[in-house]
């Protein structure tokens, strides 16, 4: 009977970090993927954090397909026929080894996946693995997948599998996600000429500008858009949460579109021609809806084990770190002559809670249900803050005190001075 | 607006014959089943002249948003389609 030392299934971040470091350090690794290739169900903004790669494949850079370094980023608060926010752009982020891409997931992750490959794993695409096998005594021994119904054997399975872990809860060792805890996005990519989008968003050679946008665009719903350039394209998209959409009916298409018509998104867009529309969950309920991450003889990594920092727009990165830690971690027990077991798994939760991943989800494990119960920060907010600032800079003889006076009276009768005393103490209650 | 024109643009390989999303009726839909005629970012459910709740997952984008919402009330039976079927994305 063959036997693998490992299985990974899926072939996302999380999967192909966790495959190709095991692959790396010389053991028998099978993953198995059911799209017809490594990303072709795959969807993310989509935002590659560097360092997080780096720590894996160090000379990424040279090979990976990337699309423009971003040296601007920009937050906006939008009310229906205004933006306000801040920029931040600077020539530091010019460097050598520039910190942030914006990347297309099928063509990342198809290179990502050649890496695996030339590693040494054995991949298998277009087979959906169905559950995990069990021995006597409960232990994950292996899969089973929709090709057949034999079991294929492994010390340890990593489930990469996706914020639907289908197979995780399938297989019993996590619960299903909660509406609360997760945001639907939609997303198009726009095509425009190269040097269109250079001369819309002010930037040369391979510089890049996000945008991220909050306020009445999301319709009253907890969630936030965004557009991104791309070498040759903008991916353009909007989430909010699952529950949100549920309660309120709204179609998560017309809010594309409100988005897309906005006066100040409009002109970025004007004459593209769309190419694609996808959707996709993002795990957000953050740290306290993170599950068990491991058992006798497996671990969960990236989005099945809800490791998103909804608040830095972080995920893919968590998916390589984690991915990375759980086969260090395999590896580790390997050289050591060490079993699979629970306890000596449990060496991956350490190294996580030592790490920047669980630092960070801890620090802001209140944020998903402030966010939940405060929905003035997408429709009282960004009202206020354009009526503010139009009254601010419309020259029009009203006497400065007068503007102010009018302005502070605003606030008050939007949000009363109670409630904006007292969403300041939120926000900084969530942040800590 | 409809959402057929943008899914038009999608890349699909349809296993003919083999949904991987059915209704399993139990007499009227729930308020979560219904909610999916609006909610799916693909439009596959509709509501029928009788109050019934249909899905035609051709035009599926595989997020899970349908499964998510009716998790509870045991309505759907829903699977990933068979590997290399379903949405196929060119960019992602």
């Amino acid at each position: 009977m063959e036997k693998f030392d490992a299985i990974v299934v899926g072939a996302g971040p999380s999967g192909n970090s966790a495959a190709y470091v095991l692959a790396k350090a010389g053991l028998s690794v099978l993953q198995v993927e059911r799209g017809e290739t490594s990303g072709s169900k795959n969807v993310q903004g989509a935002i590659l954090y560097a360092t997080s790669l780096e720590k894996i494949i160090p000379d990424f850079r040279e090979e990976a397909p990337l699309e423009r370094h971003i040296v601007e980023q920009r937050l906006w608060m939008l009310d229906d026929r205004s933006h306000c926010g801040t920029h931040y752009r600077s020539d530091t982020f010019n460097e050598e080894r520039p910190n942030r891409y914006t990347i297309v997931r099928a063509q990342f992750d198809k290179w990502f996946n050649s890496k695996v490959r030339e590693a040494g794993a054995l991949v298998v695409c277009e087979t959906t693995v169905t559950e995990l096998a069990r021995d006597e005594k409960g232990k994950v021994v292996g899969i089973k997948t929709d090709r057949d119904d034999s079991v294929i054997h492994a010390d340890v399975v990593i489930l990469a599998d996706g914020v639907n872990s289908l197979v995780g809860q399938r297989s019993g060792i996590r619960d299903e996600i909660k509406p609360e805890h997760a945001a639907l996005a939609v997303k198009e990519m726009h095509f425009l000429p190269r040097e269109v989008i250079e001369q819309r968003f002010n930037v040369k050679d391979n510089e890049g500008v996000v945008i991220e946008a909050l306020g009445t665009v999301t319709m009253g719903l907890m969630g936030t858009a965004f557009l991104y350039t791309n070498g040759e394209s903008l991916s353009v998209g909007i989430g909010c949460l699952v529950s949100d959409f549920r309660d309120s009916g709204t179609s998560p298409y017309v809010m594309l579109d409100k988005f897309k018509k906005h006066p100040s998104i409009a002109p970025l867009i004007e004459g593209s021609e769309v190419k694609e529309y996808a959707a996709h969950l993002i795990p957000e309920g953050g740290y306290k809806a993170i599950p068990k991450l491991h058992g006798d003889g497996w671990l969960i990594v990236g989005d099945s084990g809800q490791f998103v920092n909804s608040m830095h727009r972080e995920g893919s990165n968590l998916a390589m770190e984690t991915g990375r830690m759980a086969a260090e971690t395999v590896v580790a027990l390997k050289a050591e002559g060490k079993s699979m077991t629970e306890a000596n798994l449990a060496r991956y939760r350490k190294t996580l809670e030592d790490s920047f991943v669980m630092k960070d989800l801890k620090k802001y494990k209140n944020l998903p249900e402030i966010l939940h119960e405060n929905r003035q920060f997408v429709t009282t907010y960004p009202n206020l803050l354009s009526k503010a600032a139009e009254t601010w800079f419309r020259v029009d003889g009203m006497p400065k005190l007068d503007k102010e006076k009018t302005i502070f009276r605003t606030f008050r009768s939007g949000r009363r001075l109670r409630g904006l005393i007292g969403d300041a103490v939120k926000i900084a209650r969530a942040w800590r | 607006m409809k959402v057929e024109e943008k899914l038009y643009n999608n890349r699909y390989m349809v296993d003919e014959g083999h949904p991987h999303i059915a209704i399993v009726a139990k007499g009227a839909p729930s308020p979560a089943l219904k909610s999916l005629v609006t909610v799916c970012p693909a439009g596959c459910y509709a509501e029928e002249e009788d109050g019934s709740v249909v899905v035609t997952p051709d035009g599926c984008l595989e997020c899970g948003t349908c499964r998510v919402i009716c998790a509870g009330t045991g309505e759907l039976q829903w699977d990933y389609p068979r590997g290399g079927y379903g949405i196929l994305f060119k960019f992602g």
